[in-house]
């Protein structure tokens, strides 16, 4: 199981990169595309749509399953790959390249709360039981 | 070939449309249509066989073996079809006088009263159009009960994970927060989950049992105590009636609203898709609330004020004054949940439904649910004989159980999607796959009461040989159907491709 | 069999249900009836309901159906399969839906259709839901009071438990259509849609594009509420108006780029009754609902979607697509609770259609457009007799009478004619005001039974 360990996670299987200028990027983890199948749509947040964290703010449609992608912390979205409206696959081929949207968060902190990759790795394997 | 692509530009049916284009010009131009809708331009034969060739692309209870589970897929018989149609019974208007239809609701009154006493229930309403309406109609009413109480915390419904996706679709559209319940290791509802779920903010319980899991509810009666004690309503899905029918009744294991997929348990045909009926019944506390119209027999029990509503005259003028039967409007029942249809229902699926039960008469009820249950309890053993695992072998089935191809997937990469496909080739609709979501890899098979022991034997014997096929040649198996109008087909670029419609581009 | 389950009796197979729940005998079922006792039932329940010479619509329109429609329909691989969600063994139910979908997109000049809802109605309900979903932020929908009052009663008992308020727009009592300086004390007011009926409940022909571009020009989506035999004739939704949308109609969640190939006018969504192509008229049903929209607001719709695409060999195929929006897949998130539909009906529609073709349509709908203009003009000769309305008309009109409507139908329908739908409870302000329709059914004959019936009823 590919689970970078510069990345931040959530239990619902996001990932979260911090970049250098404060803003985060989210997408979903490869765990999250294999249980999903063949990825046919992503619907993205509103940029400069205000989120709180845990917020329902995209959704990711396979052709069995579509599964929603939540704010991992409070903020406003920057960014939206439209990429994917084209090329949703790309989640499938290469999940932590195909980002869905960005992030500037609330609190810069909020990030550090999040799952480091040792935690994540823990929670998809309590999935497995 | 696609109709569009048999047309011919300018071929046309003569005897099909009036004969001569008659004038529009009182509508102005700015109103008319300036380009020609994309319709077919073909003669009727072209049609009839276009479209007698397409119906061969089918599979159909008529033509094949459908153990497709949830769905009952039973016979239908063709005097339902025939009877219903029946030239008066077509023509009717729906806002004709009630006096001009006399014979058309006494059959949906008796219809009503068989539907009481089969299910138990204190009141009937024939008007939703399929079982997911029926579930709106049904949870409607307990959100209408609650309100006229003034009971307006209750804003959950609980709802098992087994359950029919139409179940927690439902009690959203609702406006209903839905709280999901586990399922225990026999199938049946975890009590201690449903205890811990349950308190003030309890609308109702949405169960279907026997479950979709093919399992009788055993503790329905502790179900019912832990529901009722929260003071909570508690809702029947009837998808699986035809497991019970004759045997138990909803009423009396304590539901309080109930629908009947009239489509699955009374033999109306599917059709490809519907058109159904989810004619809901109450328990007298929920009277006041039924869907309109009802069927009312007079004299009725329930008030009748002076007729008003919907018709088309002859009401108060003399005519309806003689007429036995008419439809219960707004000023009959003031709280109902109101209409769920423009008019009164898809009709034409009640009276096949009601021809159905004339035909079955008491002694034909009882031994739908005998003979369903028989069928799928024999169905069970003997595909467990083969090696098939079955999901809850602790357990009777009821009209329908599960078998999980987990252990062959694991054994020989064989899933239940390929044991389906490889069905098709047998000449065998697939049962149900993946669903329920909680057995992995698994096959709902339904087998229906109306299927000889000859038909389960040989069902039993192509489920063997795909069993040895998927052991010996497992690719083979991969690889089906090889036999049908198509093989397996490309879902992900069907959604990823969006084409929903011909385009003359294409041509 | 019982021996292969391992039980003596079939009785023991219901052993996992508690003995004191069983039930007993059926008492008031009685015994079975073979064939010909139930047809012999039937056909004197049918007998009882001897038809009229019938001039009502209000929603349920008479129309000569071929013979072949329902011989093709209730075909047995037609009539008892099951939704196609097998689909290598659906191939003829899918694609006669897809080629639905094509006729209905194109006849109502939409992107996509869905492959039916139950009726119009309950369809109305669907649009209304799905244009809230789309729109986001208001839950109020402008609907006038030219809708059909069937319509609006479904409609409010469907979608009142998610808290949209629908909004009474008035009618204006010269035309019959929306009164359009009562809508404009809404511009710039909170709504989610506009439902613009064409034809409308009294017969009357709206301004489609005046109200499209209001619709758009005030941030609502465009709701047409239309008769799909009308659209052989009248312009289409996906035409209606020349106002581009204000604010790009949301294709995702808040997408805030332009719709890829999407129309920038037009309705947004159509919807109705298909009754008129194929259905007979049953009493009220089996009928079925249609509903089109445009690209963008595919994946809001509600329903089954047939999608063309390709199978392992290349060779074309058909399948359901875009389930992820329904409740089997999505739950408590799907558009809508609906899964069995119309499936059948829709069958006999296309059947229909192809049968009368883009010329057949025409006639059948010009035709009964003809009928209905004369019996207008007969009607109106008649001392006391009057058109209440002036807008053009379809095929359907109001009548005003000197007598209550009630009275007079009476009179009409012991001479075996059935003339229309008294409009005084759902529109009191009208007094003695008739709904009368004629189709292509009628003949001259016909038309003047009726002004003589009429004419007797009121003397």
């Amino acid at each position: 199981m590919n689970i970078p360990s510069e990345l931040k996670y959530t239990p619902s299987h996001e990932w979260i990169r911090v970049e250098a200028d404060g803003s985060i990027t989210i997408g979903i983890t490869q765990h999250a595309q294999e249980l999903l199948g063949d990825m046919v749509y992503v619907e993205a947040p509103a940029v400069g749509r205000s989120l709180n964290a845990g917020e329902e703010c995209a959704v990711v449609e396979s052709v069995k399953a579509a599964a929603d992608v939540y704010a991992p912390v409070s903020g406003t979205v920057t960014a939206i790959n439209s990429a994917l409206d084209s090329s949703p696959e790309a989640i499938n081929s290469a999940p932590y390249d195909a980002w869905i949207f960005k992030m500037q968060p609330a609190d810069a902190n909020a990030v550090n709360a999040l799952l480091d990759a040792a935690a994540y790795q823990a929670v998809v394997d309590s999935e497995a039981h | 070939m696609l109709i569009f692509e048999r047309s011919h530009p300018s071929r046309r049916n003569a005897a099909q449309a009036p004969h001569a284009m008659a004038d529009v010009k009182s509508i102005p131009a700015a109103l008319l249509r300036q380009d020609a809708p994309l319709l077919p331009e073909a003669s009727e034969m072209d049609v009839v066989r276009h479209y007698t060739n397409l119906s061969q692309k089918n599979f159909s209870i008529d033509t094949h073996f459908y153990p497709l589970g949830s769905c009952t897929m039973k016979y239908n018989p063709r005097a339902c079809n025939t009877l219903a149609m029946l030239p008066n019974f077509l023509a009717r208007h729906p806002l004709a006088p009630a006096h001009t239809g006399q014979g058309v609701l006494a059959c949906l009154y008796d219809l009503q009263e068989i539907l009481k006493e089969v299910t138990g229930m204190a009141g009937v309403s024939l008007m939703p159009m399929a079982g997911a309406q029926g579930e709106f109609a049904g949870i409607a009413m307990i959100q209408a009960y609650h309100a006229s109480r003034g009971d307006t915390a209750r804003t959950e419904i609980i709802v098992p994970d087994a359950a029919h996706g139409t179940n927690p679709a439902t009690a959203v559209m609702c406006g209903y927060k839905v709280r999901e319940i586990p399922t225990n290791a026999d199938g049946d509802v975890d009590l201690d989950a449903l205890r811990a779920a349950v308190g003030p903010q309890t609308a109702g319980l949405m169960l279907t049992n026997p479950s979709t899991l093919g399992v009788f509810e055993t503790h329905i009666e502790d179900i019912k105590h832990i529901i009722h004690n929260a003071g909570g309503l508690l809702y029947y899905d009837g998808a699986n009636l035809n497991a019970i029918l004759g045997k138990v009744k909803p009423g009396d294991m304590g539901f309080d609203v109930i629908h009947s997929n009239l489509h699955k348990t009374f033999a109306t045909p599917h059709g490809g898709g519907g058109p159904g009926a989810g004619a809901v019944g109450v328990a007298a506390r929920l009277l006041p609330f039924l869907p309109l119209p009802v069927v009312a027999k007079s004299p009725s029990s329930v008030a009748l004020p002076s007729p008003t509503g919907r018709g088309v005259g002859g009401e108060g003028a003399g005519t309806e004054s003689t007429a036995e039967y008419r439809y219960l409007t707004e000023a009959d029942l003031p709280l109902s949940i109101g209409h769920l249809s423009a008019f009164t229902g898809n009709i034409g699926v009640l009276l096949r439904a009601y021809i159905y039960a004339k035909m079955l008469g008491a002694d034909g009820m009882h031994r739908v649910a005998e003979f369903a249950t028989l069928n799928a309890n024999y169905l069970m053993a003997e595909l467990q004989k083969v090696g098939y695992r079955i999901a809850f072998p602790q357990r009777r089935a009821s009209h329908e159980f599960i078998v999980s191809c987990k252990p062959l997937k694991d054994a020989t990469g064989i899933s239940a999607m390929d044991v389906a496909k490889r069905l098709l080739d047998k000449g065998y609709h697939p049962p149900t796959t993946y669903f329920p979501m909680l057995v992995p890899e698994c096959l709902l098979i339904e087998p229906t009461e109306t299927e000889s022991k000859e038909t389960l034997d040989a069902f039993v014997a192509a489920m063997k040989e795909i069993w040895d096929e998927a052991h010996a040649t497992p690719d083979l198996v991969k690889g089906a159907p090889y036999t049908m109008p198509v093989r397996r087909l490309d879902d992900v670029k069907a959604a990823r491709e969006l084409d929903l419609t011909w385009k003359v581009a294409q041509a | 069999m019982l021996a292969s389950i391992g039980v003596a009796e079939i009785d023991a197979l219901f052993d996992e249900i508690p003995a004191h729940l069983k039930s007993g005998s059926l008492t008031a079922l009685g015994a079975g009836l073979n064939e010909m006792q139930v047809a012999r039932l039937m056909r004197d329940c049918a007998a009882q309901d001897t038809p009229l010479l019938n001039f009502i619509g209000a929603g349920a329109y008479e129309h000569h159906i071929p013979a072949a429609v329902w011989e093709l329909t209730t075909r047995g691989e037609f009539y008892s399969a099951y939704t196609p969600y097998q689909a290598e063994a659906s191939q003829g139910t899918l694609q006669v839906l897809y080629e639905y979908q094509t006729m209905m997109a194109s006849l109502t000049g939409m992107d996509v259709s869905n492959a039916s809802l139950y009726d119009g109605a309950s369809g109305l309900a669907e649009a209304m839901l799905m244009a809230v979903r789309a729109h986001k932020t208001s839950r109020r929908i402008l609907v006038p009071a030219t809708v059909s009052p069937f319509y609006r009663s479904t409609a409010h008992s469907i979608v009142k438990l998610q808290d949209i308020e629908l909004v009474e727009i008035p009618y204006d009592r010269t035309t019959g259509t929306v009164d359009m300086a009562a809508l404009a004390q809404h511009a710039g007011s909170d709504f989610a849609a506009l439902v613009i009926p064409q034809p409308n409940f009294f017969g009357a022909l709206e301004d489609v594009d005046a109200l499209t571009n209001w619709a758009h020009a005030n941030g609502g989506l465009a709701i047409a509420l239309v008769n799909p035999l009308s659209l052989a004739l009248l312009k289409s939704a996906g035409t209606w108006g020349d106002c581009p949308h204000p604010t790009p109609l949301p294709g995702g969640e808040g997408t805030n780029e332009p719709l890829r190939g999407a129309k920038t006018f037009g309705a947004d969504i159509a919807v109705g009754d298909g009754q008129p192509l194929g259905a007979p008229l049953s009493s009220g049903g089996p009928y079925f609902g249609f509903m089109c929209c445009k690209q963008a607001l595919v994946r809001q719709m509600p329903g089954r979607i047939i999608g063309r695409t390709v199978d392992l060999d290349g060779k074309q195929g058909f399948t359901l697509t875009l389930q992820a929006r329904e409740q089997h897949i999505r739950r408590a998130k799907a558009t809508s609770n609906i899964c069995s539909n119309q499936g059948l009906m829709v069958t006999a529609a296309t059947i229909f259609m192809s049968l009368l073709g883009q010329d057949g349509l025409r006639r059948v709908a010009a035709a009964s457009h003809q009928n209905a203009q004369r019996l207008a003009e007969l009607a109106s000769g008649i001392a006391g007799v009057s058109v209440a309305f002036n807008a053009p008309t379809f095929h359907e009109t109001v009548l005003q009478l000197p007598k209550p409507a009630a009275e007079v139908l009476a009179n009409m329908a012991n001479t075996g004619i059935l003339g229309g739908y008294d409009l005084s409870a759902d529109y009191p302000e009208l007094g003695n005001a008739l709904l009368v329709c004629a189709t292509e059914t009628k003949t001259e004959e016909d038309l003047q039974q009726f002004v003589a019936a009429l004419q007797a009823a009121i003397a």
